[in-house]
């Protein structure tokens, strides 16, 4: 005796041996969500390398490509650990911009070491991470809004901390100092890979392993995919965000870092582009903003196509006002790859 | 059934719980014995919901007492109902969709590498667990679900509900509670879901069924807890009621 009595699970049931060429690209990129990034990385260097005489493939245009992206991309792996688990963090580049002030300020005006400069400018990004954390988790606020009032506030408080000023390279002891030293490079060829390029593989690898290896990393994905089915497996979400969001914290620090070696200086109104560059580069790296899904190999290869994008089309000779129009495009279609990729099975 | 000399397994005695007028549960008792099929049914707002979560850690009482296997239970949240061995399995909310099977299975007690692999960088035993996946779902003859790394979304209702049966037993469990585990399921896979039940029970494993669906519980149950304003009020077996005079007690109309 049944309640329901229909037959139409049969028919679905053989529905679902019957795929169609789209059904197969669909399921592919479910599995493998960095394919699409991939391919648009690929495609699009090929065709700069055609549109700009040669001039895009050379070994220096590549090491420029990878220096301009370090910022970014370092901080676009805080900001992939946040939307991985559906929140977003609008204050990230105002957040590094604190702690790259904090750095240079406690090591010109107080004369702190450089590396205990460091270790404070870490504190204060972890600090800073912690204060997102415990709000969100706590005050059960919407990530939006809260980073988007820390924005603000991160962005005063840089100013009023450095009275708006640019503190010199030599102030901060010359290209030889520690704080500066991501801004060193050696040459592979003729391409010129700086530290700060290195110290930003370094972070996605580390991430890389953590998220895909440890017990942590599936907690991260399962507290985003879906919080109440991962509360009922045991696993304490409110720990597992706050834990990301001093995660992204410290990395602000580390963002700080490298964008003092990039600049050779310090100041409230630099990167003013990395805010909203770190989004972009997650979502067209795959990831997806309702949470759950994505790989933080993904938003590297989001943040180079960023800045291939404008590079190349800057070589190929395009006006540069057109450089927004085709990122936005990159957005908009990445937006809608994934609407289509979550459908998988529906 | 002879109750008489049989010891439960879980017991609940004099249940409480109050939301400040309502009372959810009003001195409500449970008994669960080895290798039964426990229905529970009951009108809404019966108490169903609260009792069940009374048992699985979601909800503390107010008042009364719950023994496993004699040992009295003092739960704080579901992790120490688990940490005893009490599984529960939810209606909608059991498998996080994007995950794999695997990783569901062992989500929230994932098995780390031994040596410093596991120690100091705390990797995770990912072959490990897969083998250990892929044996749990054969054990329950799932033999449907080919590949253990396919992502739970991509399954069927009655797959997704398989794999979370299957996380509920495959643990060294004591009592799996199943929380509307045909609802959302077709004719089909709401029968694959009771032949899942039937199954845990012939492993000797106790399971509790709430459901509001009659025939399900009729069809799976070897005993039947008919809860109404909050208490137990009877118990009947499948042998010696019909589904309207179970009906009518659940209803007070008998």
């Amino acid at each position: 005796m049944d309640s329901n009595p229909t037959g139409e699970d049969a028919l679905v049931g053989l529905a679902q041996h019957d795929k169609t060429v789209l059904d197969r690209i669909q399921h592919a990129l479910h599995r493998y969500p960095v394919t699409s990034p991939a391919v648009v990385l690929l495609v699009s260097g090929i065709v700069f390398a055609m549109l700009s005489n040669g001039r895009f493939q050379r070994p220096e245009t590549i090491g420029i490509i990878l220096q301009q992206t370090a910022v970014m991309a370092t901080l676009a792996v805080g900001q992939t650990l946040i939307i991985l688990t559906a929140g977003i963090d609008l204050a990230v580049g105002t957040g590094m911009l604190l702690t790259h002030l904090v750095i240079a300020k406690v090591a010109v005006d107080q004369g702190v070491p450089p590396i205990l400069a460091l270790l404070i400018g870490m504190m204060v990004g972890l600090a800073l991470g912690a204060f997102h954390g415990f709000i969100v988790t706590r005050l059960q606020l919407p990530p939006f809004i809260v980073t988007l009032g820390t924005f603000y506030i991160f962005n005063s408080l840089s100013l009023v901390y450095s009275k708006a000023q640019t503190i010199s390279k030599e102030a901060l002891g010359g290209e030889n100092s520690l704080l500066l030293w991501t801004g060193k490079f050696f040459t592979v060829g003729s391409m010129r890979i700086t530290v700060g390029v290195l110290v930003a593989l370094g972070l996605y690898a580390v991430v890389a392993y953590a998220l895909s290896n440890t017990s942590w990393g599936r907690h991260v994905y399962a507290t985003g995919d879906d919080p109440e089915a991962a509360r009922l497996a045991g696993i304490n979400t409110n720990r597992v965000l706050l834990s990301i969001y001093m995660v992204a914290g410290l990395i602000y620090a580390l963002g700080g870092w490298v964008q003092l070696g990039r600049s050779l200086s310090a100041s409230a109104n630099a990167a003013t582009d990395v805010n909203l560059e770190t989004i972009t580069a997650v979502v067209i790296g795959g990831t997806s903003l309702f949470g759950g899904r994505g790989r933080i190999w993904g938003t590297l290869v989001g943040a180079l196509i960023v800045t291939v994008f404008r590079i190349g089309l800057n070589l190929a000779g395009v006006n540069v006002y057109y450089q927004n129009f085709a990122i936005g495009s990159l957005i908009l279609i990445a937006v809608a790859l994934d609407q289509w990729i979550r459908r998988v099975g529906k | 059934m002879s109750e008489a000399t049989r010891q439960p397994i879980l017991t609940a005695k004099g249940l409480v719980k109050r939301f400040g007028r309502v009372v959810a549960l009003d001195d409500s008792d449970l008994e669960l014995y080895p290798g039964e099929v426990l229905g529970i049914i009951g009108d809404n707002g019966a108490g169903k919901s609260s009792l069940i979560k009374c048992l699985s850690g979601a909800m503390i009482p107010d008042e009364g007492t719950m023994y496993l296997e004699g040992e009295q239970l003092n739960f704080r949240s579901p992790h120490d109902a688990r940490d005893v061995g009490i599984e529960t399995v939810y209606q909608t909310l059991a498998v996080a969709p994007a995950l794999d099977i695997s990783t569901n299975l062992f989500l929230g007690r994932e098995r780390r590498r031994k040596g410093i692999l596991g120690s100091v960088f705390r990797m995770v035993d990912r072959s490990g667990m897969r083998r250990d996946a892929k044996r749990a779902l054969d054990e329950l003859g799932i033999g449907t679900l080919q590949d253990i790394t396919q992502a739970v979304e991509t399954l069927s209702g009655g797959q997704r509900q398989a794999v979370a049966v299957a996380r509920a037993s495959a643990f060294g469990s004591k009592v799996v509670i199943l929380d509307e585990p045909t609802a959302a399921l077709g004719v089909r896979e709401s029968g694959q879901v009771l032949q899942l039940i039937r199954d845990l029970r012939d492993r000797g494993l106790p399971v509790i069924l709430i459901s509001h669906n009659m025939p399900h519980v009729f069809e799976v149950a070897d005993r039947i807890h008919i809860q109404r304003l909050g208490r137990r009020i009877a118990v009947v077996t499948p042998q010696t009621h019909s589904m309207s005079e179970a009906v009518a007690i659940m209803t007070g109309a008998a």
